[in-house]
């Protein structure tokens, strides 16, 4: 069953607004296998963080299932990590004990003191800030706050890496960096991924797969591309090169040829 | 060769700039100081001196005021008194002639056991108006009515229900104090940021976790602002309602001056009760400044 560990199972989401019923995404169907990373990618208003937020579980699918490695959805919790758009760190709290809360709330029963500290220590050398543990989230930058916060949604081992446009907030030459960080801790956990974006250029670089939606209402997949590039991959090297040109012109010509915003 | 250096120097424009606009032709040369140097009077200077000036022309205003004429008694007067009154504090002779020590303590206290039993009462029922839309509705007409009728207006239901003054001044300022606390506290956990709820909520934290490390320190901030307020009112009422209630009390201590038109005394007990105020507000200020994010 690791090729339908995530399954995304003819979702569809129907709001009720005060104009009546909007329809935001139909029939969604999607299969993640494990160890896969995928983007969604979409214009904004599309459905794609709605999508996410239903993976999350903050979000219940009007129609339709989701299941996470054979055990349906059905409301939030710590099988999946997700990082948010704006870091959402609690600011009172320091990067450890950050992440610390996130560890203590699901190893918090079955491990000792010692067991969890080694655990936040480990999480956050991973995104090399082991230096910051004990700096609060304003004394750190935008970039470092987004490491934290996929620090926290790594440290308690989920099923899952859900990330709802997670460099979107950050300047280019961070983003870079933290594109490249992210990669390297991707191959070295071998996490599950599905990530919202709408940066062609960060689609074809981590992902395995990127699932392209159609202009919403009544979103839908408009079509999967297969990112076949080796890896490990390296920036640099696939700039120049050919068919990571062919896969960006294929989402560029997706986005921007089949589903022009009228007004955007 | 070796004379080079000097001739460079010789050659750099003027360092010394006059007037505020920066030079700029100074691009290429590197300058160690700043390229203006006008001297000017430090920043804190006026910062110091305006209350400084401030305070000495209301002495001022009040030496001629009371040169004037009247009974008003001059700068000079008062202060001799208030050394007098300050330099015996904790004394007691009998059960309405005790030292300002003692009266400000006692006003204190009253101030601290009301507000406190309001901060009992009114910051866990700020937090359930807060959470729940219901309560708040219904609480809403009620707060609303009785929030800005005069504390000192709740004086004789308390002197009926406790029949005695001292418990009465407790829950004046009890009741004083309660709006602002539950207000305030209601207030911020309505603005709880839905992105740490949304934290609590992926990561599925037992209630008591989300109270202990979201609610509560996203919602103390504005809590301390309710408690700022609260004393505010609290030392404000204090002074009126022990006019009325009598006992010790730096509000009685005020009446009971007037009553042996000891005016100078009356005059220090206003400037007592504004610098214990202001010390109040300024510690909250400096708590509220500790428990500050971003």
């Amino acid at each position: 069953m690791t090729d339908r560990y995530l399954q995304i199972d003819k979702v569809r989401m129907v709001f009720e607004t005060k104009k009546g019923p909007f329809c935001a995404l139909e029939e969604i169907e999607l299969d993640i296998r494990s160890g896969e990373f995928v983007s969604l990618i979409g214009h904004s208003g599309c459905g794609k963080s709605t999508l996410l937020n239903i993976v999350t579980g903050l979000l219940r699918p009007t129609d339709g299932y989701v299941f996470l490695a054979n055990r349906e959805i059905t409301g939030p919790g710590p099988d999946r990590g997700v990082v948010f758009q704006n870091h959402s760190l609690l600011p009172w709290l320091t990067c450890y004990e950050n992440v610390h809360l996130a560890v203590e709330r699901v190893f918090g029963v079955t491990e000792k003191s010692g067991a969890l500290k080694e655990r936040v220590r480990r999480a956050l050398e991973l995104v090399q800030l082991g230096h910051a543990r004990d700096k609060y989230p304003h004394e750190i930058s935008g970039g470092m706050k987004q490491r934290v916060g996929i620090a926290r949604a790594l440290s308690i081992e989920p099923k899952v890496l859900l990330l709802d446009e997670p460099f979107g907030a950050l300047d280019a030459l961070t983003r870079a960096r933290l594109q490249d960080e992210l990669l390297r801790i991707v191959a070295a956990t071998g996490s599950t991924v599905l990530m919202v974006t709408h940066d062609v250029d960060e689609a074809v670089l981590l992902s395995d797969r990127v699932v392209m939606m159609t202009n919403g209402p009544a979103a839908k997949i408009g079509g999967v591309l297969n990112v076949d590039l080796p890896c490990p991959r390296n920036r640099l090297a696939l700039a120049g090169d050919r068919r990571y040109m062919a896969l960006r012109a294929e989402l560029l010509e997706f986005l921007y040829r089949k589903q022009m915003r009228d007004a955007a | 060769m070796g004379a080079v250096p000097a001739t460079v120097h010789t050659l750099k424009p003027p360092r010394v700039e006059i007037g505020l606009a920066p030079a700029m032709n100074q691009a290429s040369a590197a300058p160690e100081k700043p390229l203006y140097v006008r001297t000017r009077a430090p920043d804190w200077l006026p910062r110091v001196l305006a209350p400084l000036i401030g305070l000495a022309l209301f002495v001022a205003l009040w030496a001629i005021l009371a040169k004037a004429g009247g009974r008003l008694p001059g700068p000079a007067s008062t202060w001799h008194s208030a050394v007098e009154v300050f330099s015996n504090p904790f004394y007691r002779k009998g059960p309405n002639d005790q030292g300002i020590g003692w009266n400000v303590l006692t006003s204190l206290g009253r101030v601290g056991i009301g507000f406190g039993l309001a901060a009992l009462v009114g910051i866990p029922l700020g937090f359930m108006l807060g959470r729940f839309r219901f309560l708040s509705d219904m609480a809403a007409p009620v707060i609303s009515i009785l929030k800005p009728v005069s504390p000192l207006a709740w004086l004789p239901i308390g002197l009926m229900v406790f029949k005695a003054a001292n418990p009465a001044a407790i829950y004046v300022i009890f009741v004083c104090s309660l709006w602002p606390m539950i207000v305030n506290t209601a207030v911020g956990v309505r603005h709880i940021p839905q992105d740490y709820l949304n934290v609590a909520r992926v990561l599925n934290l037992p209630e008591w976790t989300v109270f202990r490390k979201i609610l509560f320190p996203a919602v103390l901030p504005y809590m301390i602002t309710g408690v700022r307020l609260s004393i505010g009112v609290a030392w404000l009422v204090i002074v009126a309602a022990e006019m009325l209630t009598g006992g010790v009390g730096i509000g009685f201590w005020v009446w009971d001056e007037w009553n042996n038109l000891n005016v100078q005394h009356i005059i220090i007990a206003i400037f007592t009760v504004g610098i214990i105020g202001l010390a109040l507000e300024q510690g909250m200020i400096l708590l509220a400044r500790r428990f500050e994010y971003e």
